[in-house]
This record gives structure tokens, sequence and C-alpha cells, in this order.
């Protein structure tokens, strides 16, 4: 482990993530998935993860990504795009998960490696599991990628969600990049007044102090921030504004996504 | 003119660490009050009595002629109308601004109110013309400037047009041109029935968003009077750790006296 390992992940995981989700580049496009109402959007694409999660045929699957992809282009999001964001972060993921899958399901031996065998039955488990994985995360990051999260989330609201569930979502997107500024801000002061490396031992009980401090600060906030809300009339109960409204396109292509979820779900049984 | 607050005796304490000592203070109505003092002197926790976010421990507070208190503000009537009266801008705008986009944020004290929609709306939107953010208005707050998310932190409030407006530090860590312009808006409220009170050290302002200066030291009233008043008054200023003795050099003479900061200017 190289001397300032933790705080320069920390502080490099901080920067990625506040580019990553602070990017609504895509979303501002004019492609298929933005034109919609963002309800359409929350609830067509969710309905096709959960197909996906309950399709148990490897074809169907497979076309439930074709169309994640066709999504995609249409939407202005390049397959480069997902290749790096995606599919090959969720590849290294599950292909951990998968790898032991081919070799310890037991079936019809296809390969053998020394004295191991792969079973057909295990690389079907394997290649289900992994396109599940990849074509799930793919039709909720077009999700993300193609609506701004403040849509997202009213989106949530107007259905119906618990007003509590949202109102929490929403306030630690929020206040994840004020702390997380607020991390990389001490590990950097910290940085700039150590000379020399300091023992392993030190760095963690240094490390374990911030992370006191850390978690202070976000009490202290969060009860800023409630007397904030009841500064403002809230009693409990958060009032929301819906001023979304549905077009024909917007009927027609979630009843198409609804349609093909029910479908895959019939076919993948 | 009659008393909007009126604070009697009162004292308050964080975990035993004293902020409020048996104060006693009246604010009229349609007044501009400034509080001033060094940092712990208690005017954030005194805005934050007025508004009803935390109660004496010891001593009255009342509010047009009625006692607040933990318990008449379980009252959900009791509570919606004085949060319709009375606002709050506190002094970090990151702790006000919780909502995904600008305009929910203006949104949200309406919205709590059960204001109707067409009413919510074009106060919204009028609030929004008002404070120059019309085009924020589907930002997220924490892509703001710090200036901006002042004004959105304003706007959140004054969106319900309170009798009473309590504003914490608005202009501190803002650049002049901000600043100038949160100064222009408190100058506006002055001869309204508008009872605006702001926390500040900022010394150089208050002539422009007080007519009432209150000096608080330790958690007590040490002093009240007009800005001018309360400006010429040296010792009181040194004593209150709003001035500080300044030692500086004009060539080869050295000399010091007291001496105050400001943002946009450097003044002897």
């Amino acid at each position: 482990m190289s001397r300032n390992l933790l705080q320069s992940t920390m502080i490099g995981f901080g920067r990625r993530l506040t580019r990553t989700m602070l990017s609504e580049k895509i979303a501002r496009e004019h492609g298929l998935l933005q034109s919609l109402d963002p309800r359409v959007r929350v609830v067509g694409l969710l309905a096709l993860v959960l197909a996906v999660t309950l399709s148990r045929k490897i074809s169907v699957v497979a076309a439930l990504l074709a169309i994640a992809i066709v999504l995609a282009l249409s939407s202005k999001v390049s397959p480069v795009t997902l290749a790096k964001r995606v599919w090959l972060i969720a590849l290294g993921f599950t292909g951990v998960i998968a790898l032991p899958a081919l070799f310890v399901t037991p079936g019809r031996a296809i390969a053998s490696l020394g004295s191991l065998s792969i079973t057909e039955q295990g690389l079907r488990t394997a290649t289900l599991l992994v396109l599940r994985v990849e074509t799930a995360v793919t039709l909720t990051t077009l999700l993300m990628l193609c609506t701004p999260w403040a849509q997202v989330l009213k989106a949530l609201r107007v259905l119906h969600l618990p007003k509590e569930a949202v109102t929490m979502l929403a306030m630690s997107y929020r206040y994840i990049f004020l702390l997380v500024e607020t991390a990389g801000q001490m590990f950097e002061s910290r940085i700039s007044r150590t000379v020399g490396g300091l023992p392993r031992a030190e760095q963690r009980r240094m490390t374990t102090r911030t992370a006191g401090v850390l978690l202070s600060k976000s009490v202290a906030l969060g009860n800023d921030v409630y007397l904030a809300m009841e500064s403002r009339g809230f009693r409990g109960d958060i009032q929301v504004l819906s001023d979304f409204r549905m077009r024909s396109l917007d009927y027609v292509v979630l009843l198409l996504f609804l349609v093909a979820a029910a479908a895959a779900v019939w076919m993948g049984r | 003119m009659p008393s909007i607050f009126e604070l009697r005796d009162i004292s308050y304490d964080y975990d035993g660490v004293p902020a409020l000592r048996e104060l006693s203070l009246d604010l009229a109505r349609g007044e501009r009050v400034a509080l001033v003092g060094a940092n712990g002197s208690g005017k954030s926790t005194l805005l934050r009595m007025l508004d009803a976010l935390c109660f004496p421990a010891r001593g009255t507070l009342s509010f047009d002629a009625q006692l607040i208190s933990a318990a008449r503000l379980q009252d959900d009537a009791v509570a919606l109308a004085f949060r319709r009266r009375v606002g709050l801008v506190f002094q970090n705008p990151d702790v006000q601004l919780f909502n995904p986009t600008v305009f929910d944020e203006v949104a949200f004290a309406p919205l709590q109110l059960g204001w109707p929609k067409q009413k919510l709306m074009a106060k919204i939107e009028e609030t929004l013309q008002l404070m120059g953010i019309a085009h924020l208005r589907e930002r997220p707050p924490y892509r703001l400037s710090g200036g901006e998310k002042k004004r959105v932190a304003l706007a959140s409030v004054i969106v319900l047009d309170p009798e009473v407006l309590l504003l914490d530090e608005p202009t501190a860590t803002l650049d002049p041109r901000s600043q100038s312009q949160i100064i222009d808006l408190i100058q506006g409220w002055k001869g309204s029935s508008k009872t605006v009170i702001t926390a500040t050290h900022q010394l150089e302002i208050l002539e422009d968003i007080a007519d009432r200066v209150v000096v608080l030291e330790e958690g007590r009233v040490s002093a009240t009077g007009t800005p001018a008043e309360i400006m010429t008054n040296r010792e009181l200023l040194l004593r209150a750790n709003l001035v500080h003795a300044h030692r500086h050099t004009h060539g080869s003479v050295t000399h010091s006296h007291p001496h105050m900061h400001s943002h946009s200017e450097h003044e002897h």
C-alpha cells in the first residue's frame, strides 16, 4: 500500500463521483429517451429491468440487451460510453461471481482445464448471470444518463413512492457531494501539514479520527437541514408539485415498453 | 411603534455552554434592526430563537403578544401561521438548499403551507424574477456560485412575503457585487411594514441595512442605538471585538489605531 493511497483514493473518488453524477450533458441531448415524459422513462425502463430479472432464457435477455442498445443509440448514448461506464465494470464484478459456476455446476462436460471441467449447464448459468447484470445495469444507466436526477426524483414522487423514501434519496444525493468534498478537503489539509511518511498504524489512527470528525459534521449538518426545513413550514409530510404532461408519443412508448417487458417475462419463463 | 417580538430575561445554552444570558429586547413592527457582535456573541442563536427553532431555557419570548413555546408550536395551525409570518435565511446556504432544483427550492415553503397551485406558480415566478435567478430555475443548487446560492436561499424565504425576515450574515463571504445586490434588497424594505432583523459583523453596511443596531456581547445586549451612534462609540466597538487595534507602517512611521475590515474596502 503506497503511503497516501487512502487519501488519494478518497480525493479521487470524490472528484470522480462529482464529475460523473453531475454530468448532465447526455440528458440535454435531443434523443428518443430524452424526449419522453420522465415518468415514462422511469416506469418503462424499470419494467424492462424487472423483465430481465424474471427471464430465465439467454435468448430473451439477449433480446432485451439488444433493445437497450437500440434505445442507447437512438438517445445519443454511444456504445463506447456504455462500454466504459457499464459493460467492462459489470463484467469485472459479475465475472468473479460467474466464473466458479462454469466449473461447479453439475452437468455435461464440454471442455476441460486440467482437472477442472466446464459444464454446458455451468456455461449457460454463467452466461445468463453476466447477461442479466449487463442488461439491467445498461437499462438503469440509460435512465440516469438521459434524465436529470431532479426529474427522476420528481417522477418517483409523482408515481406515489413513499415521500419519505424519495426525500431521503434526494437529500442523500444532495449532501453526499458536500460531505465528499469536505472529506477531500480534510485529507488535502492533512497532506499539506504532513512532512515525510507516517507509520501505517498512525495513518490508520488518523483515518479513523477523520471518519469520526466527518460523522460529527454530517450529524450537525443533518440537524441544521432539518431546522431549515422546519423553518419553511415542514411538519413531517413533504408536499410536492407535479408539472409533468403526457403526450400521445409518451402513451405509445409507455405501451411499447410494457408490452416488451410482459412479452419477455412470458417468453423467458 | 408596537413590538412584534418581546424577549424577557432569556437564557439559552448548548450543553452547558451559555449562548444567551438574561437577554431582554423589544423589536418593533416594521423596524430594521442589525444584531452585531463578535463570533460566539449569540447572534445566530438569537435569530434561531426568534424563528422558534429553539426555545428559551429561562425567560419568555412573545411574538405579536402571543407567548412562543415548544408546546405551542406543536400545534400545526399555530406553527404554520407562525412560519407564514416569520422567515429565516441561514448563514450557510448549503444548509438551506436541500431541494433538487432552484425552482423546487423556491416552491418548497409555499407547498408546505398549502398554497393553491395558481397562486404558488405566480409567486414563484415573481420571486425568481425579483432575485434575478429565473435563468437558474432548473439548476441544482449545489452547482451554483456562493452569491447565487445566497440569492436562492433568500428567494426561498421571501417567496412567502413574510412580515418578519431574519437574515443571518446575508453578505458574509460574498463578492462586492453580490453584497451590493443583497444590501439593495434590504434597503428596498425601508419604510415598508416588513421587520428585518440582520445578524452581521460587517460594520460598514450598518447604515444601509438598519435603523437600529443592537450590540451583543457574550449573549447579552450591551448597547443599542442608531448606526451612527454605535459606529462612533470606539470604546464599545473595541470592547465588543468589532474593531481591533491595528499596527502598521507609513514610510518610516509605525502607529496603531482602531481598524475594521470589509470585503470591498479597507478603511481606517
